[in-house]
């Protein structure tokens, strides 16, 4: 396997992860709305936090109002996170290797990409809106289902996972440093503060599976237990690193990054997080998201191709 | 309202389904009366399913405008063009002759140039060939073979009779639209191709992958072959993705190759180097080493002529191939041929003028009005003067470029290119549109394989010569058809 066709798998299954969770975040952000009363809501500034945008959109914008907030998630030009983005990235470095891709996986991130931009008015009317994300977090789940019964699993294969898993956790620990800090404490939105953490859990697919799992009404320090730490659930941090760790394992030279990423899963597991609180939760996030990007950056190092002048050979 | 071919005008033209007395040629019954059953409603939607399966199949090409670069979806006709089996028969075997001259040409100019010391070809039109490489002088590839994919464009002229009009020898490109409109057409007309005997075109990758590993320098079972692009934002880009994802062998970019100290090539893969056997590259000659040709070409690899030079790689075209791709040199094949191979051409060349010779300087000058006068070098349609079609202001252009450089210029009576019926843009009713056609023809030395008829480009405006896609042109699905088969 070339390193740069490696380098690029990686980059394609993390942008249609990326549209896919922003896709769903759009979702539930717009069901929480409709159930939260007036002068309680979060309305849509959360979101723009959770992509890691928030200096760059209001350089642009004014407000976060619905229609500049979610034309800016979900189309957006200047937004390297938008959906339309991540889509277009998607499909111009799969593009550059279409020999290696499936034909008829091609053929879906393709097709999703003319729809995703064909009809953008659905996406931004509020009728249209649910199907409009609904088919697009359906497509990226037929174009990950379709890679996985159709690519050879070789090492290929492997940085097409590498890549989804680390931007999935990447994700998870984001919506839920985000989501736990704008989380409204208030009096008055009290009786509100279950269907927060409700919303919480259904941006990451995970609200069925807290039920089934953990057998518990819906509280803090479980739902950030299950999705930090639930060996089952395939969008914990922990499902991910320890996903992560079983691929890296059987590549070459593997040994070094195999030692962080252990750590990384000690560490975690050592923690009881169900007790952090307001603050030390954002901190501690933080620090995840840290140790992701050192897995990253190991992975560019050993195994992707290197910029001309920084070649070894 | 169905089609009545009976009211299709062939204008004067040699039709490709139409004879001149409104009757259906054999090779066509089929298709044409499959056609003529199509309600509107039906050839409206077949013309779409084939605009989706296009886009959807995201087979494109780039054109460059304005700095820009575009992707464009492939202009592409729904009613095939027909040959029949017996003519094309007689076609390949004209193919064969021409590209094995060709391959011994080459190889007589990188070594002793004994057709230029009998005075059959003209020292001076090499000496001022912008595709001779003095770098490959003296080299021995696989077999003697040089050309190992050429790319021949055939026309017909009014009274049906078939000419070469040009060898593309660098690196000839479209072979994959070719298999692509017959997937399209599969899936457009799926029962066509139960009724009707048209002979299958998909061997061509399978066989183009023997002949490139038939080129590997370390025999074994399984030769590292790869194909060399330019990058993703070449025109012929989806090409080269589509041959190697049909070949299964690796794309690489020059960035992804590395010449090392053994003078191997290898190439920088997640367990590190891997020797390269044959690379099918699709770079021109100039940019392929920058040690070598242009020195701040980005897309080659420092090394690649050292190794091939060696014999430790094969390059498929190899380097220097394009001596043979000149519209000067192309009015001497007829020469050629009977140099080498003591026969006469079995397929003849559009009648040339070469602007290098005095008198036919002077009549391309005085005609120009008549002529379609070409570049010697220029591809793709660039450069190219139609003489009925241009102004004087374009006329006295190319008259002055042709005096500042005559060795660059040759020129050719108009033909009435044949047409082909084609859907106007109302989807239903088909109009003649002028084409032509590019079969590929695989050398290896051993054996020579011609595609099963080949990539039919068509001017999609009425009355237009120029089928180029870079200039608005499309293209059909190639049927060679068994009469004779029940």
């Amino acid at each position: 396997m070339l390193s740069r066709v490696g380098e690029t798998l990686y980059w394609v299954s993390r942008y249609i992860e990326r549209a896919e969770n922003v896709a769903r975040l759009i979702n539930v952000n717009n069901m929480l709305m409709m159930d939260l009363p007036k002068g309680v809501s979060t309305g849509w500034e959360p979101l723009i936090d959770i992509i890691g945008a928030r200096t760059a959109y209001q350089e642009t914008h004014t407000d976060f109002s619905e229609p500049k907030a979610l034309r800016y998630l979900l189309v957006g030009k200047d937004n390297y996170s938008s959906i339309l983005n991540s889509i277009i990235s998607a499909r111009e470095n799969a593009r550059t290797i279409r020999d290696v891709i499936p034909r008829d996986v091609w053929e879906e991130i393709n097709t999703l990409y003319y729809y995703v931009k064909d009809n953008q008015s659905e996406g931004l009317s509020k009728r249209g809106r649910f199907a409009y994300l609904k088919k697009i977090i359906g497509a990226a789940h037929q174009i990950f289902g379709a890679l996985d019964a159709t690519i050879n699993h070789d090492v290929g294969y492997t940085f097409i996972r590498l890549g989804l898993m680390i931007e999935r956790a990447d994700m998870t620990s984001r919506i839920l440093d985000i989501r736990s800090e704008t989380l409204i404490v208030s009096e008055e939105a009290k009786p509100f503060e279950n269907i927060q953490w409700i919303s919480l859990l259904r941006s990451l697919s995970a609200y069925q599976m807290y039920r089934q799992e953990m057998g518990v009404r819906v509280q803090r320090p479980d739902v950030i237990k299950f999705v930090l730490h639930s060996q089952v659930f395939p969008r914990s941090i922990m499902y991910c690193l320890q996903e992560v760790k079983a691929l890296v394992g059987p590549l070459p030279n593997s040994t070094e990054i195999m030692v962080s990423i252990d750590k990384a899963i000690d560490e975690l597991k050592a923690d009881d997080v169900g007790v952090l609180k307001k603050g030390y939760l954002h901190d501690y996030m933080d620090q995840i998201q840290i140790k992701l990007a050192s897995i990253h950056n190991d992975l560019a190092e050993l195994y992707f191709l290197k910029p001309p002048e920084q070649s070894t050979l | 309202m169905e089609i009545d071919w009976k009211a299709y005008q062939t204008n004067g033209f040699f039709d490709e389904l139409i004879d001149a007395k409104g009757n259906v040629r054999t090779h066509g019954k089929q298709l044409a009366q499959f056609f003529s059953n199509l309600s509107a409603e039906e050839l409206t939607k077949a013309r779409s399913v084939a605009d989706l399966a296009i886009k959807e199949m995201g087979i494109s090409f780039t054109v460059y405008n304005e700095g820009n670069m575009i992707d464009r979806a492939w202009p592409f006709d729904i009613i095939p063009r027909t040959i029949g089996k017996k003519e094309w028969q007689g076609v390949e075997v004209g193919l064969k002759q021409r590209v094995e001259a060709l391959n011994l040409f080459i190889d007589d100019l990188y070594h002793d140039q004994k057709i230029i010391k009998d005075g059959v070809f003209p020292k001076g039109l090499l000496e001022k060939s912008v595709n001779f490489r003095q770098q490959c002088v003296g080299i021995n590839p696989p077999n003697k073979i040089w050309a190992h994919i050429c790319g021949s464009d055939l026309v017909r002229d009014g009274n049906g009779t078939m000419y070469v009009l040009e060898d593309n020898l660098r690196v000839p490109s479209g072979v994959s639209y070719m298999l692509e409109n017959r997937s399209v057409m599969k899936r457009v007309f799926p029962e066509l191709f139960e009724q009707a005997s048209i002979l299958p075109v998909d061997d061509y990758p399978s066989q183009l992958f023997d002949m490139l590993a038939a080129m590997s320098p370390r025999p074994q079972d399984k030769p590292e072959v790869v194909v060399l692009t330019p990058g993703v934002f070449n025109s012929a880009y989806f090409e080269h993705c589509y041959l190697a994802q049909e070949m299964g062998c690796e794309l690489v970019e020059g960035r992804d190759l590395v010449v090392e100290k053994d003078d191997c090539v290898y190439m920088r893969t997640i367990t590190g180097l891997q020797r390269v056997d044959v690379i099918y590259r699709r770079i021109d000659d100039l940019f392929l080493d920058p040690e070598v040709f242009l020195p701040d070409s980005q897309l080659g690899v420092p090394g690649l002529m050292r190794a091939w030079s060696k014999g430790n790689v094969a390059l498929v075209n190899a380097p220097g191939a394009g001596v043979a791709d000149d519209k000067v040199v192309y009015a001497y094949v007829p020469e050629i041929i009977k140099y080498y191979l003591g026969e006469d051409a079995k397929i003849a060349n559009v009648p040339t003028y070469k602007c290098l010779d005095p008198v036919e300087c002077d009549h391309v000058i005085k005609n120009i009005d008549k002529l379609v006068v070409k570049p010697a070098n220029e591809s793709g349609g660039y450069g190219l003067l139609i003489g009925p079609k241009s102004t004087k202001k374009e006329q006295q252009a190319t008259i002055a470029q042709i005096k500042a450089d005559p060795r660059n210029w040759v020129a050719q009576p108009t033909l009435d290119l044949s047409t082909v019926p084609t859907l106007e843009s109302d989807g239903i009713t088909p109009d003649g549109r002028h084409a032509d056609l590019r079969p590929f023809i695989l050398s290896s030395g051993k054996d020579t394989q011609i595609t099963t008829g080949g990539l039919t480009r068509v001017a999609m405006v009425k009355g237009s010569l120029v089928v180029n896609s870079s200039q608005g042109g499309g293209s059909k699905d190639t049927w060679i058809v068994d009469e004779e088969a029940k």
